[in-house]
């Protein structure tokens, strides 16, 4: 067992683990940020995204012990504390982008990092960086337009909510 | 105006509070204090006669609690089928065992060996690795048309060949069949394959077990769409518990899409070893295990006959299929290609003469059973496929031709055993040709055209029966279940109401959609109606969510159950206002007497059934009622599809252009949802069409077994989709008015992108009958430069 320290959402954390513990397997199994969640075994199906020190990583592709030191926001991390929504989380209710929701705290984690760096993305480039997040439930249309509603565009042409 | 509250109105969905904020509850969020973890040591090999297992290593492991193998269930019941199939001689079909852990033999990779119990997973896993398996391997049975073969290796050594049932439906007098055919004027024959799928809900399957030696009690968080009929049958079929002794729970569940309906091997399992060890027991399936483990679809081979008469009437259609069911029965596997298929075989036409063979083979693969549409995409495949073909050869307008056959009077009584109801597939197909704007395809082919692409139409149409299902009619064509489903009202004394439900909710927006039903007919605000769903000890007996049935079966028992407490609160409002009971009205949550001014509000009469100081002595106190609904016939969503593609002529890539779906769901209780529902099934059905297949090589080793080797559709592989949903002709025989909308995208879909595909072949000078899917670039390159 090795300690290991990081912050997530804020608040400092630390925890004794394996070396093979990966670091969505910390965050669920250790601090209980349950929001995170296992879709494959593959880094194929996003559900686990969370960002590192900014940046979206899936979380079943990092040893814990690799974001020692880091900072680290869970989906857990995205509302106001009050409970008020983020605007992307508030798009995605309001435009019916999920179903089930397992697959929706990577779709919001990953849509944050997008509109980052890219604050006003097409419907292209939405599908595009979305390749590495798979929904069974959506077809992926209402997400797409949730994300494009997030960043300020005009989405009442496209069909059916 | 689109309604803001009640029925009708696209309510924003309460659920999604906790699903976006990481506040969902999971099954694999659920830790129990002191739980152990359960590893599974399944077959890497397809067939074969195990000879010796050797724990003894392993048992000495770090952390190892109990090692289990075959050998501990013998005397423990296997995992049960839930319907008996008659076949065509009126013999019940062969129906083998499957047992918890593998028993003498393998018959399928997956198929599992041992389970290790352990502190933690990681030393479960470890341990698992020092098991000595020996595996006499045996020839794995891959082909279905060689497994019916005489003499074929037997899967099932007790068994007398690996036929499960040779199955038949509608016309039985083969000359009849024959002259049929041999009087038509035009006869279009097609072979096709529906391509293997695995269901793939985003969230793996999970069971957590406990068992308390104090009290006896059991209790299993699963992932499943109808926690009693898992009760039922692990109780009553596998490990024969006391059913008010076991409560079976399933929370937040990921989605499910069917193949989270069936009782798995791994909840009997962990139920009974959590006894057994005297410990809470966890086992969460990685993805290369749900491939493996979770129950497969389709994988149908057929042949489809259809006969038409000089004026492109239909006059009849024969289909062939051989219906893979893998190695084991799995809970509904066997209704699939029989009752769930060969009746839709009419699908919207008036087709006088049908006849439906189906040979259902077990093979060295996973279990076989339903995925979303579940027999019915697979029927509305082979129609909607040969229609197009035929009108192919004949030179007629594929729309025409399909118009010119509808069924437009209802009641209509198939050939194939179904009554549908109701239904305007003329007035659908206007729907959709105006979304889909087919007059203006030619310009937006000649369009693609300058680009160098080929552009293609495809349109087709599609039924399907839900709303399942009527218990008397399934009871006689073998199911060992009842359909019925179940909900309780409770009004609580301040006038907010909890409805528990037998429906359960795994991304349809239940609790949602429901209380919408329950406000409206009261006329108060949703917000004060609270659905409860998922948990045994919670819920009435219902048989939960599947086959679009959840509104048309569970609804109408909400709305019965709403109606009784309506009627018991009539007569306290009566009683408070000193009027007649026939003489009080309910409109927006005020009861009020006919003609006078005098009125009681809801929460009024609420806390008087709760404080009955001033109460109708013949009443009792409370206000809480539950009604059991029963369906009087199944409900026959419809609708029409339209798939624009282009098809890049160099490398045979398919790229969807535009997708529309107009469909006849009879009411709507929330717009929002049920668009979302459509989408989700096109996404899939173009899924199948274009990207996903479960391969195994002729060892039947499994070729597909991660997100890596399996195509699942990604957010580029498609398109915006419309819908329109204004076609509708209200269900007659259950109180909403409603049809069912969670299957349609998916059944309705394949058939247009495939249709797509091919007219833009031939429009590109290619004459190509038929490409099976998905229809990879390689597959249609090749059909093209074939």
């Amino acid at each position: 067992m090795t300690k290991v320290s990081m912050t997530v959402n804020g608040v400092a954390v630390s925890g004794d683990v394996e070396g093979r513990t990966l670091l969505s397997g910390f965050l669920r199994d250790h601090l209980n940020l349950t929001g995170t969640h296992i879709g494959c075994d593959t880094a194929q199906c996003g559900a686990c995204v969370v960002h590192v020190n900014g940046e979206a990583v899936k979380s079943c592709n990092m040893l814990a012990l690799e974001a020692d030191g880091a900072d680290v926001g869970t989906i857990e991390g995205q509302a106001a504390e009050d409970g008020t929504l983020s605007a992307i989380q508030q798009a995605f209710q309001d435009h019916h982008g999920l179903q089930c929701g397992f697959c929706t705290p990577g779709m919001v984690m990953s849509t944050a990092a997008l509109l980052k760096e890219n604050p006003r993305p097409t419907e292209g480039e939405i599908r595009k960086y979305l390749e590495g997040n798979l929904c069974r439930c959506t077809g992926y249309h209402n997400i797409v337009k949730a994300i494009m509603a997030a960043s300020g565009q005009d989405v009442s042409s496209i069909a059916a909510e | 105006m689109p309604k803001d509250s009640g029925i009708g109105a696209s309510s924003k969905r309460r659920e999604d509070v906790r699903f976006l904020t990481g506040a969902g509850n999971y099954t694999d969020d659920i830790n129990v204090h002191g739980q152990a973890y359960v590893h599974f040591l399944r077959s890497d090999i397809a067939h074969g006669r195990i000879s010796n297992i050797d724990t003894s290593a392993a048992e000495g492991m770090p952390g190892v609690v109990k090692i289990f193998t075959g050998k501990d269930f013998e005397g423990v019941g296997g995992m049960p089928c839930g319907w008996e199939i008659t076949d065509r001689h009126g013999a019940p079909m062969q129906e083998p065992p499957h047992p918890i852990l593998a028993q003498g033999k393998v018959r399928h990779v997956g198929d599992p060996i041992a389970a290790v119990v352990a502190d933690s997973l990681e030393q479960a896993r470890d341990a698992a690795e020092a098991i000595e398996v020996d595996i006499e391997e045996l020839p794995a049975v891959m082909d279905m048309k060689a497994a019916a073969q005489d003499g074929a290796t037997l899967i099932h050594d007790d068994l007398k060949n690996n036929i499960c049932y040779d199955w038949h439906l509608g016309e039985e007098d083969n000359d009849k069949v024959n002259e049929v055919f041999a009087n038509a004027a035009h006869v279009t024959t097609l072979d096709l394959i529906n391509n293997r799928l695995v269901a793939n809900p985003m969230e793996p399957r999970v069971a957590v077990a406990e068992y308390s030696r104090g009290t006896e009690d059991y209790t299993l968080y699963t992932t499943s769409q109808n926690p009693h009929v898992i009760r039922l049958l692990m109780c009553a079929f596998v490990l024969g518990l006391p059913e008010h002794k076991v409560r079976v729970v399933a929370p937040d569940v990921g989605g499910g899409f069917g193949t989270k309906i069936f009782h798995y091997a791994e909840e009997a399992f962990c139920t009974f070893a959590a006894k057994a060890c005297n410990r809470p027991l966890k086992w969460t399936a990685s993805r290369s295990e749900a491939f493996m483990s979770d129950a497969q679809g389709r994988d149908h081979v057929s042949t489809v006959e259809l006969a038409l008469d000089a004026d492109n009437n239909f006059t009849g259609l024969r289909t062939n299929t051989y219906a893979n069911l893998g190695a084991y029965l799995s809970t509904f596997s066997s209704s699939v290609p029989t009752w769930l298929h060969g009746t839709l075989m009419a699908g919207n036409y008036k087709t006088p003469v049908i006849q439906v063979n189906v040979k259902a083979m077990f093979t060295n693969t996973v279990p076989v059973d339903a995925y979303r549409g579940a027999g019915r995409p697979e029927a509305t495949y082979q129609l909607e496929r040969v229609i197009d073909k035929a009108a192919r050869e004949l030179g007629v307008d594929p729309i025409a031709l399909r118009r010119q056959n509808f069924i437009t009077q209802f009641p209509y009584d198939t050939p194939v055993a179904l009554t549908y109801d109701t239904g305007d597939y003329n007035g659908t197909m206007d729907k959709l040709e105006a979304a889909a704007d087919l007059a203006g395809f030619a310009a937006r082919r000649a369009e693609s055209e300058a680009n160098g692409k080929l552009r293609g139409l495809g349109v087709n149409c599609y039924i399907e029966a839900c709303g399942i299902a009527p218990s008397n009619i399934v009871g006689m064509l073998g199911a060992r279940a009842g359909l019925y489903d179940a909900a309780t009202v409770r009004v609580n004394a301040t006038g907010s109401i909890s409805v528990m439900v037998g429906a359960h909710s795994h991304g349809q927006g239940h609790e949602t959609a429901f209380p919408q039903v329950v406000a409206d007919m009261i006329g108060i605000d949703e917000s004060m109606v609270e659905i409860v769903h998922g948990d045994t000890s919670k819920i009435p007996f219902g048989m939960g969510t599947y086959g679009s049935r959840s509104l048309a079966v569970c609804g109408s028992a909400m709305v019965k159950a709403t109606e009784k407490i309506i009627d018991k609160a009539k007569k306290i409002a009566a009683h408070l206002l000193e009027a007649s009971e026939a003489d009080i009205e309910l409109k927006d949550g005020q009861f009020s007497v006919a003609g006078t001014d005098k009125s009681v509000a809801w929460g009024d009469v609420t806390l008087t059934a709760y404080v009955p100081h001033n109460f109708p002595l013949e009443v009792e106190p409370g206000l809480e009622e539950t009604a059991f609904y029963d369906p009087a016939n199944f409900t026959f969503p419809a609708g029409a599809y339209a798939c624009e593609v282009e098809v890049d002529p160099e490398t045979g890539q398919v790229t969807i252009e535009a997708f529309t779906a107009a469909d006849d769901f009879g009411n709507i209780v929330n717009p929002m949802i049920v668009d979302g529902q459509v989408h989700g099934g096109i996404g899939q059905g173009i899924g199948q069409a274009l990207l996903e297949n479960c391969a195994y090589d002729e060892n039947g080793q499994l070729l597909s077994a991660s997100f890596m080797d399996y195509a699942m559709p990604r957010a580029d592989d498609l398109p915006f989709y419309g819908v329109d949903h204004s076609s509708q002709t209200p269900c007659t025989h259950n109180p909403l008015g409603v049809k069912g909308c969670g299957e349609a995208g998916a059944i309705g879909s394949p058939p247009a992108v495939v249709n797509a595909v091919l007219d833009a072949l031939n429009a590109g000078g290619k004459a190509v009958d038929h490409i099976d899917m998905p229809m990879s670039p390689s597959r249609v390159w090749a059909a093209m430069n074939g």
